[in-house]
């Protein structure tokens, strides 16, 4: 258990919040032209780290607004929390 | 030495000052036909099945911590095979048909206990549900008594029947029960050592050497080690594994705990689940309630759980069971489990060349022990999925045709 700091809210306990998964996994471009593997990397395989975590959540029971976390998933450190649409950031303790 | 009772009596008058050691500590060889990576019981039981049913020589297995210090410690020891889909079910049902010979096939008790198993119903969504799945078990062979409410306040008599989860019914499985998990590990050590299996403790996978496609060996805390064929067994680690091959797996690592009460007369004499509010609670042999908590639902190695997850499983334990209230926690703790999207395992080939895989057991890998341990040994000896095997391939996560028992079974495993 942790406390998260919602861009817009602030610091709230984690049980107002649910994670979504791994962020950053751009859907393919042209979905016609992608083929089952593609689809399958997609959809299912993920980095699934022991070290940076970058991943969804949502203050479900707050704001009900999606953001990014990165988290150390051995320590369960948060290193920083991001809005949706910012890009991944680069070289905080990676 | 084997174990047996002419053998107790012999040692007795030794004070059994001179039993063996279960198994010993070899150094790690240079070189090896097949090296099995994860030392629990799944891993312990392939390279026991790779030695006793195919006759291979020359296998190791790599455990980075201690023999059954992982989740084959951690988990709640419960058995079942009453799965929804049938490759499930013939995969979960070959297990409880190895479970049944176990302890006399290892000469080690794994205090196997058939003690039934029920999977509560509360509402009428549940009745089908459990209703649709117990079909599906008498279809695949798999025996499955579906209850009523008195049937099951008759069964287990101080469960709270009408409180706010009222008991509607239940799907009982009578070949279901527990076995003692540090048994199953120690006795497949020992039997594998005794077919000349090599154990390696404390000695941590690092790195995993690859050429033009094909493995070739392995780098560990103990030096690099030559090997023909690899077969990764981890429970809780396998992307980790799986990176250092260079390739990723549909796999999530998330935190799920369990907690063991004080140790009081027997009170339960069988196995309850319910899927629907998430407990799972049985009294193991010593007397206290193993209680099985919920999963995270974030990615973590940290091996602990969340606090709430306690709380969200002890209220309707409490709730079920009022008797059970005054009972004091004594321990706590949490194990990584591997979970895929569809809540079934992988078993098979990898992107690498003699490199296998069998893991994404999730929260319910415990129970498949020999079974997933015999159908892996074949696959790697062999070199082809075995035929049980066949629909938990990686590939399915490409092809669609997932073994959804995450939707078939909802959470508990």
């Amino acid at each position: 258990m942790f406390v998260i700091k919602c861009p817009y809210c602030g610091e709230r306990d984690q049980t107002e919040f649910s994670c979504h998964g791994e962020s950053h996994i751009a859907r393919p471009e042209n979905p016609n032209e992608v083929g089952d593997v593609e689809w399958g990397k997609y959809l299912f395989f993920r980095s699934n780290p022991k070290g940076m975590h970058y991943e969804r959540w949502t203050h479900d029971h707050g704001c009900r607004r999606w953001f990014n976390v990165q988290r150390h998933t051995v320590t369960d450190k948060i290193m920083q929390t991001y809005k949706m649409g910012q890009p991944k950031p680069k070289g905080i303790n990676d | 030495m084997k174990y047996s009772l002419l053998n107790l009596v012999r040692n007795a008058f030794s004070y059994h000052e001179n039993w063996q050691e279960a198994w010993t500590n070899p150094e790690l060889k240079k070189e090896y036909d097949i090296i099995i990576v994860g030392g629990g019981g799944h891993g312990l039981g392939t390279a026991y099945y790779l030695a006793k049913q195919f006759g291979l020589k020359n296998i190791a297995v790599l455990e980075k911590g201690w023999i059954g210090g992982g989740n084959t410690g951690r988990n709640t020891t419960i058995i079942r095979s009453n799965y929804l889909w049938d490759e499930s079910a013939a995969l979960y049902n070959h297990a409880v048909n190895l479970w049944e010979g176990l302890s006399s096939e290892l000469n080690y008790n794994v205090m196997f206990s058939q003690r039934g198993l029920f999977h509560l119903a509360h509402t009428v969504h549940d009745m089908q549900e459990i209703t649709r799945r117990g079909y599906s078990n008498h279809l695949n062979g798999i025996d499955a008594e579906i209850l009523n409410k008195e049937d099951v306040l008759k069964k287990i008599p101080f469960i709270n029947g009408d409180g706010r989860y009222p008991i509607m019914g239940a799907l009982l499985q009578r070949r279901g029960g527990t076995a003692r998990h540090d048994a199953v590990a120690w006795g497949y050590a020992r039997a594998a050592e005794n077919l000349g299996v090599d154990i390696i403790q404390n000695c941590e996978v690092t790195g995993i050497n690859i050429t033009k496609g094909i493995v070739t060996g392995l780098e560990t805390t103990r030096g690099s080690v030559k090997a023909k064929k690899v077969g990764l067994v981890p429970a809780g680690h396998s992307s980790v594994l799986a990176n250092m091959a260079g390739f990723q797996l549909p796999i999530n690592s998330v935190p799920l705990q369990a907690l063991v009460s004080e140790p009081i007369k027997p009170v339960l004499d069988c196995v309850i689940m319910s899927n629907a509010v998430h407990v799972y609670v049985s009294q193991s042999d010593k007397g206290e309630l193993v209680v099985g908590a919920g999963s995270d639902a974030y990615n973590s190695y940290s091996q602990r759980g969340s606090f709430d997850m306690i709380e969200h499983i002890m209220g309707p334990l409490v709730e079920l069971f009022p008797i059970f209230s005054r009972l004091k926690m004594l321990r706590q703790w949490g194990g990584i489990v591997d979970v895929t999207p569809d809540r079934s395992p992988i078993i098979g080939k990898t992107p690498i060349e003699n490199l296998f895989i069998n893991c994404g057991w999730g929260t319910g890998g415990f129970k498949a022990t020999p079974g997933s341990a015999h159908v892996f040994a074949e696959t790697v000896a062999t070199g082809e999925p075995s035929k049980i095997a066949v629909p938990f391939s990686i590939d399915r996560h490409y092809s669609g045709a997932l073994v959804d028992e995450a939707a078939a079974a909802a959470v508990a495993h």
